[in-house]
């Protein structure tokens, strides 16, 4: 952010504007031609560098809006497998085996947790660290030397130290109280997401855990990041070292539900081929006793997401708490609550059945994409799509998803919500069915505090309403943590859940002179003056840096002491060994942002081509750029400004329209699909990671292979759940294009390989033939 | 995209300036308010139509624009209002008048390389960073440090200490799209 507070007077007359350098003049330049020539240099450069800012935003809002999109269909799906775990033991014309399958849940009852990790043998050749508990400080240095250096620690050791924390775990509250007056500074860090450089360099900068430095982590060890393990092992060690100097709230992550889609699960069974499904299990178990809040001094309340306005410290503090496993699964209902008979309502496939209206809703970078909708509708019963151009007879088609907003008690105290909830939708085959939610039983009220604590976010506005992007937890406003500030005789919330350009974010504070500042300086004093100024109620700290791409973010921690008074820190983990300009960084992330972009237009290529040819009845293959901009904006709901990114989306005709085909020719399936049907490849690929969630609940022992039988039950009980029509003969024309092991089973890796985007920039071996949209090497 | 501008005055705008069809090189007003809407929401993180006036610099640059900080300081002064907020209705109209009169247009850049020459009176070809340093922080419409740090970080030849302006053009001057 650059300042307008320093400027002479360079006022330039109009005839002077252009002004032109002769050879006599740039030899001796007089003092006001040498003014002219630095007032042009900076103008060019500040310009340049506003460009720069720009692009960055852009970029930014890319990855976000992606991101949350991506998090609104897990929830989706979860919704519906929760739904259909706890009350269905046969679904019509799918067989019972393969919901008792499902049934048997992914949390699988083993009488024996207590593993004997002892039987497990530890080979002579293995090089890694041997851990013996109770862990010393040699055990944790040599964890942190065998990490550095690439280094696996053996199975036996993991399930050891998850043993030994679970044990540890038990005997904790659900919310912890630190006091300063025993120790130093206690240094606060937010989400790290399997970034081991960042727990790496945070450590380095910071120092170790210790008597001298204790830690309170925020929250989401793991998913996303490719380390995970070696994250939270690192964690735990230090857990189970020093007890009194080490806390760890839990995240959202820390969840075996959201650990399926997001990475863990995959990481620790291809790290442990042999012992991984056990080790998850017992991850499950620790997870869920992880506590779910801290309090330093009485003063400073810190939890991974946020709070509600039914969020209540005391109850919270008395619940059990690994009772809630996972946000994922919904408490249980009972049979006799459902009332499928009556009212249900064949679900529309249009392609404005989003959650929400977003069209009315704008940007707000601060807060991230999870706009709060102040006119939330389900969709699912309301054809009413601001697209008018696709709401295609699409029985072929992947529908979006219906809400399956199960969250089990209507949001409370929000007086711009305009009706009351008083019926849920939950889609069941291909229709939908009116549930009546229940007056919320004690563990529902269980659940919710906690997914509230794990999932909420805040937001501008007053009130509270509930956080329909994510699917989980609410949007709280300011009306709200003050609330519970003053209820609690609190003085701060520190937070994570949310990515931040900066690592940290202050808000819900007072305003100063009338004017809020909602970004602080870097430099750490200036953050102290202007903390004094102005109080903020809600901290949001970061702590994965680049967590988008390379230069994306930065990350940071927070220091606090006796007198309260949060100070930051921030860093930046380079992995090049050059340091990357400015400039560059922002290249790196736009085009990956781009990317990512341009494989969401691909996955969605029938809905927006279907949407454009509305526009383009002569079929010219050209509409106008508000034509286009509104037809991608109303098929693909990312709120992105399109008009601005056109320019690496599509090509312009000679007469300046959109030449909308350009925007597909960058993309091609990894391998040529041409026995499959349009759609049905459409729907593998944006689903994709839905399905591999799928089939990984469907694969118990985690082997990578599932029956053809299950793969075919698989597949029907997920297109009745995106209501769409497939038979079997589709499915195995499908089968039979991609090359399977012959053996009756299928390895689904390999099959969900093939529904991979690939840019055909990268294909080297592909002959690109001159310049496609946007293929520009920046 | 700077090599179409032209002496007489009639420029190709810039990219990020509103789709101009090239039959007619004038912009269309719809379309103009669509881009300086899409510039200023970037900006507006309450969605209520507001910015801060310390980035409205950033957002007129982007759409084109090449104000001096005396131009700027004219238009701010002209839709501010009191508690350091810019409303996009006050905005709207007076960015569109700017637009549309092609008021800040950009110079060509070879006007660039000759006020860098300017600077480097023994025509060595390169400046020293701490010379660089000292013209941009001391005259005309001066640089903080921070906006010197950042320029010398992306540009200076650290081992021989030197800014190749040359270079420095190719970088500021080539910027796809936006």
């Amino acid at each position: 952010m650059w300042h307008l507070c320093c400027y002479g007077d360079t006022r330039e007359t109009s005839g002077d504007r252009f002004f032109l350098f002769t050879d006599d003049t740039i030899k001796s330049p007089s003092p006001a031609l040498t003014m002219k020539a630095a007032v042009l240099i900076q103008r060019w450069y500040r310009r340049y560098m506003a460009r720069l800012e720009m692009r960055r935003r852009y970029t930014w809002n890319i990855f976000q809006s992606i991101e949350y999109a991506g998090e609104q269909d897990q929830l989706q799906l979860s919704g519906f497998f929760s739904f259909m775990l706890d009350n269905f033991t046969q679904l019509n014309g799918n067989g019972p085996d393969l919901i008792s399958q499902l049934l048997e849940p992914v949390v699988d009852p083993w009488l024996d947790r207590e593993i004997c990790y002892n039987l497990i043998p530890v080979p002579e050749s293995y090089t890694g660290p041997r851990l013996s508990f109770p862990l010393s400080v040699s055990d944790t240095n040599a964890l942190l030397a065998a990490f550095k250096d690439q280094q696996i620690l053996h199975a036996r050791y993991v399930l050891q130290l998850l043993y030994e924390t679970k044990k540890l775990l038990k005997q904790m509250p659900n919310i912890v109280h630190l006091s300063t007056s025993y120790t130093n500074e206690i240094t606060i860090c937010g989400d790290l997401h399997g970034r081991l450089d960042d727990l790496l360099l945070i450590f380095y900068k910071n120092g170790l855990p210790s008597a001298e430095t204790p830690y309170v982590f925020n929250g989401d060890f793991v998913d996303r990041g490719k380390k995970s393990i070696e994250v939270v092992c690192l964690l735990f060690a230090y857990l189970l070292l020093y007890p009194d100097y080490m806390h760890l709230n839990r995240g959202n992550h820390e969840d075996h539900i959201m650990n399926l889609r997001y990475g863990f699960t995959k990481e620790v069974m291809q790290k442990y081929k042999t012992h991984g499904r056990e080790i998850l299990q017992l991850f499950q178990d620790v997870f869920s006793l992880l506590p779910v809040a801290t309090v330093i001094d009485g003063k400073i309340l810190i939890v991974h997401g946020g709070i509600s306005d039914q969020t209540d410290l005391d109850f919270l503090s008395t619940i059990e708490r690994h009772k809630v496993k996972s946000a994922l699964r919904f408490p249980r209902r009972s049979l006799e609550q459902l009332d499928i008979g009556h009212s249900c309502k064949r679900m529309r496939s249009t392609s404005g059945s989003r959650p929400g209206s977003r069209s009315k809703n704008k940007r707000t970078p601060n807060q991230g994409r999870r706009r709060c909708r102040n006119s939330r509708q389900d969709s699912a019963a309301s054809t009413s799509s601001s697209s008018s151009s696709s709401s295609s007879s699409s029985s072929s088609f992947c529908s979006p998803r219906t809400p399956s907003c199960l969250s089990p008690r209507p949001c409370p105290s929000s007086p711009s919500m305009p009706y009351a909830v008083n019926v849920l939708q939950v889609p069941y085959l291909d229709s939908l069915c009116s549930v009546p939610p229940p007056a919320p039983p004690q563990h529902d009220r269980e659940w919710k505090q906690v997914v509230d604590i794990l999932w909420s976010d805040p937001k501008t506005h007053e009130g509270c309403s509930p956080n329909t992007f994510r699917g989980g937890g609410c949007y709280f406003g300011p009306d709200v943590t003050r609330r519970l500030l003053l209820q609690h005789g609190l003085q701060l919330l520190i937070r994570s859940h949310e990515c931040k350009q900066e690592g940290y974010e202050l808000c819900h504070g007072g305003q100063v002179g009338g004017r809020a500042f909602r970004f602080l300086p870097i430099n750490v004093l200036s953050a102290q003056v202007c903390l004094c100024a102005f109080a903020p109620q809600v901290i949001t700290i970061f702590s994965a840096s680049n967590y988008y791409e390379e230069g994306s973010n930065r990350g940071a921690y927070i220091k606090v002491g006796r007198e309260l008074l949060p100070r930051f820190y921030q860093y930046q983990v380079s992995r090049a060994t050059r340091k990357l300009t400015l400039t560059q960084r922002v290249r790196v992330a736009e085009g990956s942002a781009l990317k990512a972009l341009k494989e969401k237009l691909f996955t969605h290529r029938s809905e927006l081509l279907s949407g454009l040819q509305q526009y383009d009845l002569n079929n010219t293959g050209c509409v106008s750029v508000s034509e286009w901009a509104q037809v991608f904006e109303s098929v693909l709901r990312l709120d992105l400004p399109w008009r601005t990114l056109r320019p690496h989306l599509a090509r312009l005709a000679p007469d300046g329209s959109v030449d909308y085909p350009s925007c597909f020719e960058d993309m091609e399936p990894r391998i040529p699909l041409s026995q499959v049907t349009p759609n049905l490849a459409e729907t593998l690929f944006r689903y994709r990671t839905d399905i591999e969630i799928i089939f990984n609940i469907i694969d118990k022992d985690h082997s990578g292979l599932i029956s053809i039988e299950e793969f075919r039950h698989t597949w029907r009980l997920f297109s009745a759940h995106l209501g769409v029509d497939i038979d079997d003969r589709a499915i195995d024309d499908l089968a039979r294009s991609i090359d399977f092991n012959k053996d009756g089973s299928i390895d689904f890796t390999e099959f969900l390989e093939a529904f991979r985007v690939v840019h055909k920039l990268d294909n080297k071996e592909q002959q690109v033939n001159g310049k496609t949209a946007g293929g520009k090497a920046l | 995209m700077m090599k179409n501008k032209q002496r007489s005055g009639r420029l190709v705008p810039a990219p990020g300036c509103p789709s101009v069809h090239p039959v007619s090189s004038e912009p269309v007003v719809p379309d103009v308010h669509k881009t300086i809407k899409a510039a200023f929401e970037a900006f507006d993180y309450e969605s209520n139509n507001r910015v801060d006036v310390r980035e409205i610099g950033t957002i007129i640059y982007s759409l084109g624009c090449f104000p001096t900080q005396a131009d700027l300081h004219d238009l701010i002064a002209e839709v501010e209002d009191q508690t350091g907020y810019i409303n996009l209705e006050k905005f709207l109209p007076a960015m569109t008048k700017v637009l549309m009169e092609h008021k800040f247009p950009s110079v060509p850049e070879d006007l660039l390389l000759q006020a860098f020459e300017v600077l480097d009176k023994e025509n060595k070809g390169y400046l020293e960073p701490e010379q660089l340093a000292k013209y941009m922080t001391q005259e005309g419409e001066l640089f903080t440090q921070e906006e010197m740090d950042e320029m010398l970080t992306a540009l200076a030849d650290h081992e021989n200490n030197r800014v190749y302006y040359k270079d420095l053009l190719n970088q500021w001057t080539i910027d796809p799209d936006m």
